[in-house]
């Protein structure tokens, strides 16, 4: 029988609670010691940290942080001693249930129940891979059809092939480094099919993993059907004309027995919409303002969670400042919040981050274009006031930008919302 | 040869509750499946309805099953543990024409003895359901919704555990009749039986046509559904029904919540050529959101989350107006031989009903003796998502698996992965660990539960990579280890 007591939850005090070990959740972790949070403790529902990094065993990673390159576990690894060494605590397959407003954490791992009270949280919960259904592929459902991400853990954490003549759908890094990871394992990979005029990875990831292996790429196409009742058999591809629909006639059948899926990330906030914050329908991540508190007070958001970046190394140095902010919440360093401005997305702005002001002084804003443009652009108003004009040498969906602006107390009290643009010229 | 006294062809719902209501009697039983595990044709693929017999013409075999089967399903749900929900049913029309619709299925069900049908206003719908307008609806409080699979797992894996032999990934190649005993040949070995049940569904012709020449032909109609997330589910609290179409004898798309909270939307009617075509088409599926949204306007495009297909058995053609009533009956050509022939909707309500009709027909043929010793197996409804803080702890205090979520999405947990892959049946596929513990059901679709129920199936059961299926016996997941590979 079970003794009574036994069925109380752990009960935990802490400085700081991070949800989430991946790249996001390391640097924030560190960042909070470093700016003096007492205890930091980082929960994670996998038995290993550092997120996807493991499974990145390709290059790259850190050359933009630190100038030097490492493989994902190389990049993890330096971040996990990091962290050790600060006395940060981590709790290894523990899920998070429940979140409330009041800094308290339900979370479940095999020693029982806990219940964690935080002065502040960071939420860096990364993101999942759109499937399937998220672009209703037709066709039959056999088994063969996996995201790139999950391939890629299969063959890189568990040594499992996950099939032999291989079809990748869509062209972003993830289905490009898989794509010459399957050949290195003799995979015969057909192709790449990518529904875009234009790859929507990394340049130099074309060359380097498909040019290099003769994969062939695919624009302007993508899977009209799926054949095969038990495993997959086959997939017919078709071009698309300028409003992405089939052009009939064009179709071709690929004999394959996999179709891996690269169509893109949705930030994972099920426990931001549980505790109330109010998510942007755009980046799919919560409205932040200059410190990246969410609309609940004293709860922070970082990495893809907060909205898909495009490097490791630009997510890790925003999320170390994510980290920093929380520390001094956590210490009672509570920043006066005076006025309070909207920042909205423009003409040509897909959608642009923090979301709110209510400090005055140096605010680092991110967005991203909608449209590729060769010159650009960039304007910030405060109602019909051109307070920022900035010329770029180009912008493109793919590449988030950044840049620093001053926001002055007077802006601030004007009520009227700072609107970013980007125009030709 | 092993001699049997019932052999059943096929475990979708009528097989296995076939099954169930004789492994209450003193009798050898087996049952033949050829998919990898049971409900894997029609049975699992449906909209869940307990249906409440509005629909079936006064006097027909559908409506007298269906009223029958009705009232059974709660002492079911009750014994069983599975999920019910007698949520109720809106017919809703959009004008005054519409309106003689309703008039005409409340006559039909008042004519089945269908309780408590009222025709409302669209004010009082308004209230029922703020997301959904129209002019006036027929309310129908004795319908309700069950999961399809969950149902007839539960009498597989009762009828399992009271010693019926279930042979998955046994396909029937041929039947020979002599004298006294079918003999049954398939890739699993050769068996005897006195009686024969051909519960074969889409496959009913086929094991007829073994015998003797079939009387009859199957006109598959494929429905297409689509699934929506969980975070939908309080768009609607009851099935909303359109008034029916005029062909095909189907009853129109349709919006259905599950008893897990997500929403389903179909199916779709369309008469195919193959009955395993189990395709989704995009034309379809932009088609039942757009009805959806005819429906429920504010329904939201980015909220599917899975579509399937199931096929209808029907025994009448799109020119016969798709239309015919069910048949139960023994052959007159082959004694012994009991057809369940055209088992479409409502056939997930009858089942039950017509598994009493078919053991009454048996007892002609075989003298039924009840079991003194019979078992009952509740669902393993023990679920992690669903316990108090209490339960929680003294589980993972009992077990420590108990503490391990394996799937995010719906807070699945290692030991519920573990109990529902120990299922008595022996059904070991994912879509196995899917469809009873709901691992890999949510939004995510198995994107990152996947790894940890191979891990399990490898540590605990001592599965080969190779040999992890995803639902039949050739969809295997793997092809093994990445250093093995040029072996293959």
């Amino acid at each position: 029988m079970v003794e009574q007591g036994s069925l109380k939850m752990i009960n935990l005090d802490v400085d700081v609670t991070v949800i989430g070990a991946g790249p996001a959740g390391l640097a924030a972790a560190i960042s909070a010691r470093e700016n003096g949070a007492g205890e930091v403790i980082v929960l994670d529902r996998n038995s290993w940290l550092g997120g996807i990094l493991p499974q990145c065993i390709h290059d790259g990673f850190g050359v933009e942080e630190i100038g030097t390159s490492m493989t994902g576990p190389e990049y993890a690894d330096m971040y996990i001693k990091n962290a050790e060494k600060l006395g940060v605590t981590f709790f290894y397959e523990t899920m998070v249930l429940q979140l409330f407003k009041n800094h308290e954490i339900i979370a479940v791992n095999k020693k029982g129940l806990h219940k964690i009270k935080a002065k502040s949280i960071v939420l860096a919960m990364g993101c999942r891979e759109k499937t399937r259904w998220d672009v209703l592929i037709p066709g039959e459902r056999p088994s063969g059809i996996y995201t790139a991400g999950v391939a890629q853990g299969f063959i890189n954490l568990y040594n499992i092939m996950v099939g032999k003549n291989v079809v990748i759908l869509g062209s972003g890094d993830v289905g490009l480094i898989v794509a010459r990871r399957l050949r290195f394992e003799g995979a015969n990979v057909k192709g790449v099919i990518e529904i875009l005029p234009y790859a929507s990875g990394l340049p130099r990831n074309v060359v380097q993993c498909l040019d290099d292996y003769n994969i062939p790429l695919y624009l302007n196409h993508t899977v009209a059907y799926i054949k095969g009742r038990e495993r997959l058999e086959s997939i017919t591809i078709a071009q698309v004309d300028e409003k992405m629909e089939i052009i009939y006639g064009t179709e071709k059948e690929i004999k394959c027995d996999t179709l891996l899926l690269s169509l893109g990330l949705i930030p994972e906030n099920e426990l931001s919409k549980q505790v109330g914050i109010e998510i942007d329908t755009i980046t799919g991540g919560p409205v932040v303002d200059q410190f990246f508190e969410t609309t609940v007070k004293g709860i922070f958001a970082c990495g893809n969670c907060l909205q898909v970046y495009d490097t490791v190394d630009i997510l890790s140095i925003g999320a170390k400042q994510v980290g920093k902010n929380a520390a001094k919440y956590a210490v009672g360093e509570t920043h006066e919040k005076i006025g309070f401005v909207k920042v909205t997305a423009g003409k040509g702005i897909r959608y642009v981050l923090p979301q709110q002001i209510n400090k005055s002084g140096k605010v680092h804003f991110y967005l991203r274009v909608e449209q590729p443009k060769k010159t650009a652009v960039l304007r910030v108003f405060s109602g019909d006031v051109e307070l920022l004009k900035k010329k770029l040498p180009w912008a493109n969906p793919a590449n988030m930008i950044e840049f620093d602006f001053n926001v002055s107390e007077k802006v601030l009290k004007s009520n009227k919302p700072l609107e970013v643009t980007i125009d030709d010229q | 040869m092993q001699n049997f006294h019932v052999a059943i062809v096929g475990a979708g719902v009528i097989g296995s509750s076939i099954a169930w209501e004789l492994s209450k009697y003193k009798l050898d039983v087996i049952v033949f499946e050829k998919g990898s595990d049971v409900s894997s044709g029609t049975s699992k693929a449906n909209s869940g309805v307990i249906h409440s017999g509005i629909n079936s013409p006064p006097s027909s075999l559908k409506a007298r099953f269906c009223m029958e089967g009705n009232k059974m399903l709660q002492s079911l749900a009750d014994s069983f543990g599975f999920s019910l929900k007698w949520t109720g049913k809106l017919v809703i029309a959009k004008n005054e024409d519409e309106v003689k619709e309703l008039n005409r299925l409340k006559k039909v069900g008042n004519y089945n003895k269908v309780p408590g049908l009222e025709i409302k206003d669209g004010k009082e719908i308004k209230i029922q359901e703020p997301n959904v307008t129209c002019y006036k609806a027929l309310w129908v409080p004795t319908a309700g919704i069950i999961s399809p699979y969950e149902f007839t797992i539960a009498f597989a894996e009762n009828a399992a555990v009271n010693n019926v032999n279930f042979l998955l990934e046994t396909e029937v190649k041929d039947i020979q009749k002599n004298e006294n005993n079918f003999l049954i040949e398939t890739n699993n070995g050769k068996y005897q039986s006195k009686l024969l049940i051909n519960a074969a569904g889409l496959n009913c012709r086929d094991i007829v046509s073994m015998l003797q020449t079939p009387d009859f032909e199957i006109y598959p109609c494929r429905g297409e559904y689509i699934v929506l997330d969980k975070t939908y589910s309080y768009l609607v609290n009851s099935m909303i029904y359109p008034v029916p179409p005029k062909e095909f004898g189907v009853l129109g798309v349709h919006i259905t919540p599950t008893v897990e909270g997500n929403i389903l939307l179909g199916p779709s009617a369309e008469f195919v050529d193959d009955s395993d075509d189990k395709r989704t088409t995009k034309k379809m599926m932009k088609n039942l959101l757009r009805k959806g949204k005819e429906i429920i306007p504010i329904l939201p495009d980015k909220a599917v989350i899975n579509a399937y297909s199931g096929v209808r058995c029907k025994l009448a053609s799109p020119d016969e107006g798709g239309w015919a009533d069910y048949r139960i009956e023994e052959s007159k050509q082959t004694p012994n031989l009991i057809n369940l022939l055209g088992i479409e909707s409502p056939g997930l309500t009858a089942a039950p009903a017509i598994a009493k009709e078919v053991v009454k027909m048996i007892s002609n043929s075989i003298d039924l003796k009840k079991k003194t010793v019979f078992k009952i197996l509740k669902a393993n409804k023990q679920r992690f998502s669903e316990m108090s803080s209490k339960k929680r702890s003294g589980l993972i205090k009992q077990d420590k698996r108990w503490g391990r979520v394996v799937c995010r999405c719906e807070h699945v947990t290692e030991a519920e992965v573990i109990n529902a892959l120990k299922n008595p049946l022996k059904a070991q596929t994912l879509s196995s660990v899917k469809y009873r513990c709901r691992a890999g059901m949510g939004r995510c679709q198995g994107g990152f539960c996947t790894q940890h129920i191979v891990r399990i199936m490898e540590e605990d059961l001592k599965i080969d990579v190779k040999e992890i299926k995803l639902k039949s016996p050739k969809s295997n997941l793997f092809y093994g280890r990445t250093r093995k590979l040029e072996n293959d």
